[in-house]
């Protein structure tokens, strides 16, 4: 067998263990051999490679090979898993960075060698451009998840975007009518970087699953146009099975908030006004005390609790296990009741959950859980917010309408636990709060959930 | 390969990975997206082969620099996915 044929087989079986990988990463039973399968067609795909003629030199690619072995392992074995959404980011930007880079090579190599086709121009300027605008965007998100960027855009920032939108379209085409003037090359790429900037600066918070999910799906498709520049089948597929399996991702987060992707990446730049909002409840909130939510939930047979985002932030995971250990000692049935987009990536709160070890036939999805909300004694919402919103629902008028929630007010008794009554990312006041069957517990969420166990194990 | 069989491919490809990936659980969402993601490193291997071919000392830069983002990708993603799918796993305590 020759060395390009070795090269070839090595490609089918590694396209073959990609596929029986993403099937049985779909399955809890089957995920983490899915995974792993993944990673031996990865193997494989990067040792036949390394036949490849064309390779004649190993020093600089050991190098690249080694600081990238070590810093990933690094950031994958050092990250808490608070911070997953942040580090799915970075990987995501990563990858499109690495098709950016992979593409213009491999352009530059062809322009100089002077047997540039229209095929091969083409799908450089895509790579290029969705692979640019995955970088710069990943980036973004990695900046507003860890918060340390803070900036929303500015007025007027949805005409910017389409313009400099309209602007790298032009250069594509440039590049393809004369990819020897390199000027539109780096032009379409410097296009592509500040589209990613523009295109995710106004995303909040509550929008990050979406935008996730759907940089996923744009590395993937990034390594697919890659597999167009370099004639190489492997990338094609694979990069075409990533892109597939983010959009599925997106349309699942998108359905979860009523919103369509069009409507979260065209958004405009969303100034929510900081001030206090306490005055939008007047006096109908009622408060209460880790005592008196011990009380209730003593005599209660069914709780649920609803994580969101605040959980995260307030990293109250082990705690809400620790309440969870008592009240199943005292006899209760407790389940945990996820919606779909709570936290800043799909499956975020799952993720948090199981690394306190709550086993996942306690967590239930939207669909589940809502018919049992009726026969819930006490339903505690820690760090939730607009996704127990009950106007959403009944409020034809209101900014979510539509998008599905789960129903908490359908059971005996609603525990908010809350740091204050600002409102979500929405900026709409949620009138669960005020509800009669609802008490507020003012305070950081993990702090709050210890005093219920301390009153707890006291009473 | 011609565009043709490329286009096939992608075409195909796409279709597969929708089938694939319809009905996933929410609880697998994130471990989903990372090891697809370490799968779409796969650009790695465009890059070894840029990083390791003297066409020109630009192109080897860029090959090198694309071969540390996309092992990272690769090495990190496929680390921090079984890292998570071993928390799901071990409360399952002696079951199958």
């Amino acid at each position: 067998m020759t060395f390009p044929d070795a090269i070839a087989v090595g490609y089918l079986l590694a396209a073959v263990l990609f596929i029986l990988g993403l099937k049985a990463l779909g399955r809890p039973r089957t995920a983490r051999r899915g995974n792993l399968l993944g990673a031996t067609g990865m193997f494989i795909a990067i040792v036949v490679t390394l036949l490849d003629r064309a390779i004649v030199d190993f020093r600089f690619l050991a190098l690249g090979v080694a600081i990238g072995a070590l810093a990933g392992a690094l950031l994958a074995l050092k990250v808490r898993m608070t911070g997953m959404p942040e580090l799915v980011a970075l990987f995501n930007g990563f990858g499109g960075a690495a098709s950016v880079l992979v593409a213009g090579a491999a352009f530059l190599e062809v322009v100089d060698a002077g047997t540039v086709d229209d095929q091969l121009a083409v799908a450089a300027a895509v790579t290029v451009l969705i692979g640019a605008v995955t970088f710069t965007g990943s980036m973004v998100a990695f900046g507003k998840l860890r918060e340390s960027l803070r900036w929303n855009g500015f007025s007027g920032l949805h005409i910017v975007r389409a313009a400099t939108g309209a602007v790298a379209l032009i250069l594509v085409v440039g590049v393809v009518i004369q990819p020897d003037s390199l000027g539109w090359f780096w032009g379409l790429a410097a296009a592509g970087l500040l589209l990613g900037v523009l295109a995710t600066i106004a995303i909040g918070g509550a929008d990050m699953p979406v935008v996730i999910a759907l940089l996923n799906a744009f590395s993937g498709v990034a390594a697919s146009t890659t597999g167009f520049v370099l004639d190489n089948p492997l990338l094609i597929i694979a990069g075409s099975l990533v892109g597939a399996s983010g959009l599925i991702l997106t349309q699942i987060m998108c359905k979860a908030m009523n919103r369509s992707i069009l409507d979260v990446v065209f958004s405009k730049a969303v100034v929510v006004a900081r001030g206090s909002h306490d005055d939008a409840y007047g006096d109908g909130v009622t408060s209460t005390s880790a005592e008196e939510v011990a009380m209730l939930l003593e005599v209660a047979s069914r709780v649920v609790i609803v994580p969101g985002y605040g959980l995260a932030v307030a990293q109250a995971q082990h705690a809400v296990r620790e309440l969870m250990t008592v009240l199943e000692g005292a006899g209760a049935e407790v389940m945990f009741g996820i919606h779909p987009v709570a936290g800043r990536m799909p499956g975020h709160m799952n993720v948090l959950l199981a690394e306190a070890e709550i086993g996942y036939e306690h967590l239930l999805e939207m669909d589940r859980v809502n018919p049992m909300f009726a026969q819930t004694d006490v339903t505690i919402v820690i760090g939730a917010n607009d996704v127990v919103n009950p106007s959403a629902r009944d409020d034809a008028g209101s900014p979510i309408a539509g998008m599905p929630i789960l129903d908490v007010d359908e059971s005996g008794t609603v525990i908010v636990v809350k740091r204050s009554l600002s409102p979500g990312f929405a900026g709409i006041p949620n009138p669960l709060f005020v509800a009669d069957n609802t008490l507020m517990l003012f305070g950081d969420g993990k702090q709050a959930v210890l005093d219920i166990v301390a009153a707890l194990m006291e009473g | 390969m011609t565009l043709l069989v490329a286009l096939t491919l992608f075409v195909l490809a796409v279709f597969l990975g929708l089938e694939l990936i319809t009905k996933v659980p929410a609880t697998l969402h994130t471990p989903l997206m990372s090891g697809s993601n370490a799968i779409s490193g796969i650009t790695l291997i465009g890059a070894l082969v840029s990083a390791g071919s003297d066409h020109s000392t630009l192109t080897t830069a860029l090959g090198v620099a694309a071969v540390a983002l996309a092992t990272i990708n690769v090495v990190g993603g496929f680390l921090v996915t079984d890292r998570m799918l071993a928390m799901f796993r071990t409360r399952r305590k002696g079951g199958s």
